[in-house]
């Protein structure tokens, strides 16, 4: 995409549009042109961008003053550009040049400091461009007093601000300089005349990193790969060439696919789930994820693989249902151009990449592309194939039983309810970015956030965990209650995995949400239902589970009324 | 390229960018002339031209431009 096609965008209506977005843009540098990059850029994902843009020498003002229009606009987020002339400059007048990167970052912190005591909001920075000025050559690798060393160094440091402060988020400029060069990001003459640090021609690239970020912040994340086999996962034809003459590793184009196989492997281990989609016989399909000794992957990799004679778009549609994800989280990957049109044509939500001829691109044109930006980050996450796995096999089991309470007997759950604690604050601010079916108020939580509520005397708070014989969910549903006058406690959270739907889970925490409330004092449980495009399945949630409707999504049940469910989980330890 | 070539080529140009299909643009036309060029189009401008002519201005050219027959005597020398 052109800039001035964003900028085109910047004057059409957004009426109509579902999803609105504020942002401030705080700049040591000129902002406009970036303002309307990313505007234009949220137009065409149909976000309408309420953009606050200050000019660059107000920029300490803004942030420093506790009257400033910033914070009277309340952005949903703030995004921080300090530029590399700029950075330069300061260096140049630095006396003690070997600190100069802990003292630019004490001057963040103090930013990050105030913007989240007024604000609270999302902080986004962009690292630096990098740039030497070739005062010591090669020799600024090897001195702490070389612009280059302390410019690397600072990069470096937002990189680990950014994990204590979990609700800044890093833009990598640096990243995209590498990926298109100094030539077409920067014009010197720019900067002269009009204090622009960055060509027009790479604005809409950084606007697309700015909207990846703020669009996974809010939930908007892929987590499944479907991809095809033949010509695709490996060359050859497996049905036609036989186990033996496909292309994996060492034979022909193989080491390609191998390559491929790799980075999906990398997908899967930080939490994107893998299917498999393929004409072809099971057994055959099957087989190299089995025996063939250089598949990179392996049939444990896969969480749901499929492999038949149907058409593309009834398997795509038979995997989401049974992943239980949304169409729009899901990307498809295959080498034939007619099945990527079928699929695109009768499932428009799902993301096709147009994969290029050449194996060889794949992986450089799908790591162009961004699809796995992520907001959030857990060690469970390399364990989801797995539990989508497990929950295979409970479907099998399932399937043995014609009675369903006596199936579920036979899982021999055991849950736990407690209130947040520092091991899962990550757990939880992912939980509450993911989920969006089973979600009663859609709240989006950072771990800050997270953290704020579990010291907070005004809320209390609860984490549920989940296991049976087959394996152990993890961390699966929270709930946030506000404590209100006259008695009452108010539900202003609860989100649920739609993997351990009717299972007796939503009934176990509402009993614990009433038992909570009757061990604190609370005389009345009130809750909220806030409808979006994707949570209806939760619509009468609160009915179902005994409270009285009120008025138009809003509830209540009196705690000594309240009858308990019969489930068949087994609770573990004691309640707060 | 002659003048005109060079004109027509920038007419295009315009016409794309302040979204007017009607826009026609003469050398003597300035920035007070087309509705929407300011200062910030003014930069959005320029990086459009020297892409579309494969041509990099001076600063001092984009400074003291002051209507589009001084932009196209320009281009007309780089050609």
């Amino acid at each position: 995409m052109k800039f001035r096609e964003l900028e085109k965008n910047c004057r059409k209506s957004t009426e109509g549009f579902a999803e609105h977005m504020t942002l401030a843009i705080l700049g040591d540098c000129a902002t406009q042109h970036l303002a309307k990059a990313i505007r234009g850029y949220a137009y065409t994902k149909e976000i309408a961008m309420d953009i606050f843009d200050a000019d660059y020498d107000q920029m300490e003002a803004q942030i420093l003053d506790p009257g400033s229009e910033l914070y009277e606009k309340q952005p949903d987020a703030v995004l921080l550009w300090f530029c590399t002339e700029k950075l330069y400059a300061a260096f140049c007048k630095c006396t003690d040049r070997s600190r100069f990167a802990e003292e630019m970052m004490e001057k963040y912190k103090r930013y990050y400091a105030l913007l989240e005591q007024r604000l609270g909001g999302r902080i986004l920075q962009f690292n630096f461009t990098e740039q030497d000025d070739r005062v010591f050559g090669n020799y600024a690798n090897k001195t702490a007093e070389s612009f280059l060393y302390q410019l690397r160094k600072l990069n470096l440091m937002l990189m680990e601000e950014a994990q204590l402060q979990k609700n800044l988020f890093v833009i990598d400029l640096a990243y995209l300089q590498n990926q298109y060069g100094m030539e077409k990001i920067k014009d010197a003459k720019m900067y002269y005349l009009a204090k622009m640090p960055l060509s027009t021609h790479i604005l809409p690239q950084v606007a697309a990193e700015v909207l990846s970020v703020l669009e996974a912040i809010r939930g908007r994340i892929k987590k499944c790969v479907v991809v095809d086999l033949d010509q695709t996962l490996w060359g050859g034809v497996i049905g036609d060439d036989g186990m033996e003459h496909i292309q994996i590793g060492e034979l022909g184009q193989g080491q390609a696919f191998s390559d491929f196989q790799n980075w999906l492997k990398e997908l899967r281990k930080r939490g994107i789930l893998l299917a498999v989609c393929s004409k072809n016989e099971e057994d055959t399909a099957k087989e190299p994820f089995l025996k063939h000794p250089e598949m990179v992957l392996r049939l444990e990799d896969i969480a749901l693989f499929v492999a038949n004679w149907e058409n593309k778009a009834d398997n795509i549609r038979y995997i989401q249902k049974t992943l239980n994800i949304g169409m729009d989280s899901m990307v498809f990957l295959d080498d034939n151009p007619f099945e990527r049109n079928l699929v695109r044509s009768l499932i428009p939500e799902i993301t096709v990449p147009e994969l290029p001829e050449d194996p060889s691109q794949y992986v450089s044109y799908l790591q162009s592309l961004n699809l796995f930006e992520t907001a959030s980050y857990s060690g469970a996450d390399k364990d989801r194939t797995r539990m989508y796995r497990e929950e295979m096999d409970r479907k099998d089991l399932q399937k043995q039983y014609g009675d369903y309470e006596e199936y579920l007997k036979d899982l021999e759950m055991k849950a736990q309810a407690k209130p947040f604690d520092p091991f899962h604050y990550a757990r939880i601010a992912q939980l509450s970015q993911r989920s969006n079916q089973f979600n009663l108020r859609t709240i989006r939580y950072t771990e800050q956030e997270v953290e704020h509520l579990a010291k907070s005397k005004d809320h209390l708070t609860m984490y549920v965990t989940l296991q049976d014989k087959f394996g152990d969910y993890g961390l699966i549903s929270v709930v946030v209650l506000d404590k209100m006058p006259s008695d009452t406690l108010f539900i202003s959270e609860w989100l649920m995995s739609c993997r351990v739907l009717k299972r007796g889970v939503e009934e176990f925490i509402m009993d614990q949400i009433v038992e909570l409330a009757r061990k604190n004092g609370f005389q009345t449980v009130t809750a909220e239902y806030l409808p979006t495009a994707k949570n209806a399945m939760v619509s009468e949630l609160y009915e179902r589970m005994g409270m009285n409707k009120e008025g138009e999504g809003r509830y209540r049940v009196s705690v000594s009324e309240y009858q308990a469910h019969k489930t068949c989980i087994c609770q573990e330890g004691e309640l707060q | 390229m002659s003048r005109e070539e060079i004109l027509e080529k920038l007419n295009e140009i315009f016409q794309d960018m302040f979204d007017d299909e009607d826009l026609e643009i003469t050398e003597e036309t300035v920035a007070d002339d087309v509705e929407g060029w300011d200062s910030l189009m003014h930069i959005s401008l320029i990086e459009e031209v020297e892409d579309a002519f494969d041509i990099r201005f001076t600063m001092v050219e984009v400074n003291g431009m002051q209507n589009v027959g001084e932009m196209v005597s320009i281009i007309a020398e780089r050609m």
